[in-house]
């Protein structure tokens, strides 16, 4: 059986995810029980669903710098507005619109204006930031009976790991992920834009459509996400949450998506959220290794697959090559 | 000769007039913006205090003119200067010498230039993704360095670097200048220049043309890095202390941000190293603007995303499409007229 080489990346990252958890358990044997599990899930749900926004983003070839800015938008407008006296299910719906609203006026001006994602979402990553400071500088605690219901809510596992509501979502947000992208026009769309805008374009993609729906998506995953981040945190601060973008993209190219869009997988981004929550893991249950070996892991990893996609892109590019020339030789 | 600055006054005239109007609304803002005076042996002034604490900025911007016209770019600016300033201090603090501190300090700069650079010319990653690796493992490495607290310093000779005075003016003000001076000679008194526009223009082209494009992209992060060590040193001087987390946060952004605004492309090709440093004054007048206006300091992000949105729209090429979109088609009768007229115009 031939494995397909655009697989290649992400059967790497669950093989190293396989044997880095294996290693972690040999040592700390206690790392197996579904509580650790189940805390890896929740501690990085809300990363994980802006991870999914961020994979969309990618495949089609941009970037989007505000998702850590408009997740902290997000918990500190709940926190507030909640606190004030709106219901909180009105609050969440209302949030929705409005990230998913920004994300769309973003993508416009990406597709209007032709200018790069990069410079576009930087100016909505201020933005969404200073919104955040206008509203509140504080942390502000949000307590409502509601939010504590859908925080609260969980199902007991075996072994005394509890599957909350935010881990859940997460993995529905991912599975939906999955399906638009591989399933559906428009995921079929976002990797025909990724791969060649001009392609694209003369195949019959509306790209200005799919560009604005991405970063819609994206924005109304990155609201979802900063929801989420409300819950687990149970307040809002304007200046939480700040470089979370890094992460989102460094758990993106991690699972295998090419940063230059086309190919990759939503199911790689999630090994690559594990693999970021499996370092820290291992440093907290490690104890004598510091916070800032993440950083350096990660940064590691990173580099460790890019070589590994650019190697396997070379090796694709003169496996062709060789074919053609072989084929002119057979004529 | 007077055609050519005419020219170049004309290229930095966009940004001329933005600075105008900047530092006009802080004249506004308060009367005594203006206002400098002579004590202690240096200048003390408002107009002064943006161009010394627009240093960092001012230094950053200088190499990434030169890597954005390469068509790349360099986000790990902020992180190598955590790293330079942890190094510097931590030699320091040692009680080693000086010199020794400082060389080290540029020759990690210069480390850090050379892994991306690499990483862009030999390895033909994108300049985004590569520099990203340094972005995200940088903080921890300088973190490393300085062993997780801030590390303080008692040096004079160092501090001197961040808050005294050279030749009537604060030294990070000099020194800004004195990179931009060096560095703007020898590209533009050479054909260093030229060749890096050509790269950015069209890498494989020129390198056809016969031009030394890996020698030059490696060469244009090494000066990305040696800049960042400039203003690292700066900012570690003038706290006294290396911050491996706060030092250079986000700085790459505003850098990146100022030669935006200088009107040099994302896109690579032409660039302008004058036009970006003014660029980093606006930036650096802005925020004192705000602060001097009693604003409250929320709203400099604000004020400086409304200002990107408008550059970038004033600086799109699909503008000139969306004004032929949205005006009457020229068959349409009479009200097309003037519309077209101010058009011209424009």
């Amino acid at each position: 059986m031939r494995i397909d080489t655009r697989n290649l990346p992400f059967l790497a990252t669950l093989a190293i995810f396989v044997v880095a958890y294996a290693l972690c358990v040999s040592q700390f044997p206690a790392m197996l029980s579904t509580r650790v599990a189940m805390n890896l899930l929740t501690d990085n749900a809300f990363l994980g669903i802006a991870a999914v926004g961020m994979t969309f983003v990618i495949l089609s070839g941009g970037i989007d710098l505000s998702i850590g800015s408009v997740i902290a938008f997000t918990s500190v407008f709940t926190a507030v507005t909640v606190g004030a006296g709106l219901h909180p299910a009105i609050v969440l719906l209302l949030v929705l619109v409005l990230t998913t609203a920004f994300g769309a006026a973003m993508g416009g001006m990406i597709h209007l204006l032709k200018m790069p994602p990069f410079v576009v979402t930087l100016a909505g990553m201020f933005l969404a930031r200073g919104a955040a400071f206008l509203i509140s500088t504080q942390s502000v605690p949000l307590s409502h009976p509601f939010i504590d219901a859908l925080s609260s809510f969980y199902f007991r596992l075996p072994g005394g790991g509890r599957l909350t509501s935010i881990a859940m979502l997460m993995i529905a947000v991912f599975v939906v992920g999955a399906i638009v992208a591989r399933r559906t026009r428009f995921g079929a769309n976002i990797y025909a834009l990724g791969g060649n805008p001009q392609s694209a374009e003369l195949m019959g993609v509306a790209v200005g459509r799919t560009t604005v729906a991405i970063y819609a998506t994206s924005g109304f995953l990155a609201g979802l996400s900063g929801i989420v981040y409300t819950l687990y945190t149970s307040a809002g601060y304007s200046l939480a949450t700040v470089g979370v973008e890094l992460d989102a993209i460094a758990a993106v190219v991690i699972g295998g998506t090419l940063l230059t869009g086309g190919a990759g997988l939503v199911a790689g981004t999630f090994v690559g959220i594990l693999i970021q929550g499996l370092i820290q893991t291992y440093i907290v249950f490690d104890g004598t290794l510091s916070s800032w070996w993440t950083k350096i892991a990660i940064g590691v990893l990173l580099f460790l697959f890019i070589a590994l996609q650019r190697t396997i892109l070379w090796s694709t590019e003169r496996g062709q090559a060789s074919r053609r020339t072989a084929a002119m030789g057979a004529t | 000769m007077p055609d050519m600055i005419l020219a170049r006054l004309k290229r930095l005239a966009p940004q001329l007039i933005a600075l105008a109007l900047v530092l006009a609304a802080n004249g506004l803002v308060s009367p005594n913006f203006f206002d400098l005076t002579w004590a202690n042996g240096r200048l003390y002034g408002s107009l002064i205090d943006v161009l010394n604490r627009g240093a960092p900025v001012a230094l950053l911007a200088i190499g990434m003119t030169l890597v954005i016209a390469t068509k790349g770019i360099d986000l790990s600016v902020g992180a190598t200067m955590a790293i330079c300033g942890a190094v510097a201090a931590s030699l320091v603090a040692e009680g080693q010498p000086l010199a020794v501190a400082l060389v080290a300090a540029l020759g990690v700069g210069l480390l850090c230039g050379l892994w991306n650079g690499f990483l862009v010319a030999i390895l033909q990653l994108q300049p985004i993704v590569a520099t990203l690796i340094l972005m995200v493992a940088g903080r921890g490495i300088a973190q490393l360095v300085t062993e997780g607290v801030i590390l303080t310093f008692n040096d004079p000779g160092f501090a001197f670097l961040g808050s005294g005075n050279l030749l009537g003016l604060p030294t990070p003000v000099i020194l800004w200048l004195a990179v931009a001076l060096i560095v703007g000679v020898i590209v533009r008194r050479s054909a260093l220049g030229l060749l890096v526009e050509a790269i950015g223009v069209n890498r494989r082209a020129s390198a056809l043309a016969g031009v030394k494009t890996r020698f030059l992209v490696i060469s244009v992060y090494l000066v990305s890095g040696l800049c960042a060590a400039v203003a690292g040193l700066i900012v570690t001087a003038d706290i006294r202390g290396a911050d491996a987390n706060n030092a250079g946060l986000w700085l790459e952004l505003d850098a990146i941000l100022a030669v935006v605004v200088g009107g040099t492309s994302l896109l690579g090709g032409r660039f302008s190293i004058l036009a970006s440093l003014i660029g980093a004054m606006i930036i650096q007048s802005i925020n004192t603007g705000i602060l001097l206006a009693g604003f409250p300091p929320e709203f400099n992000l604000i004020i400086k995303a409304g200002i990107i949105v408008a550059i970038l729209a004033l600086q799109s090429p699909a503008l000139g499409s969306l004004w032929a979109f949205l005006r009457p088609a020229p068959r349409s009768p009479t009200p097309a007229a003037p519309d077209k007229k101010e058009l011209v115009a424009r």
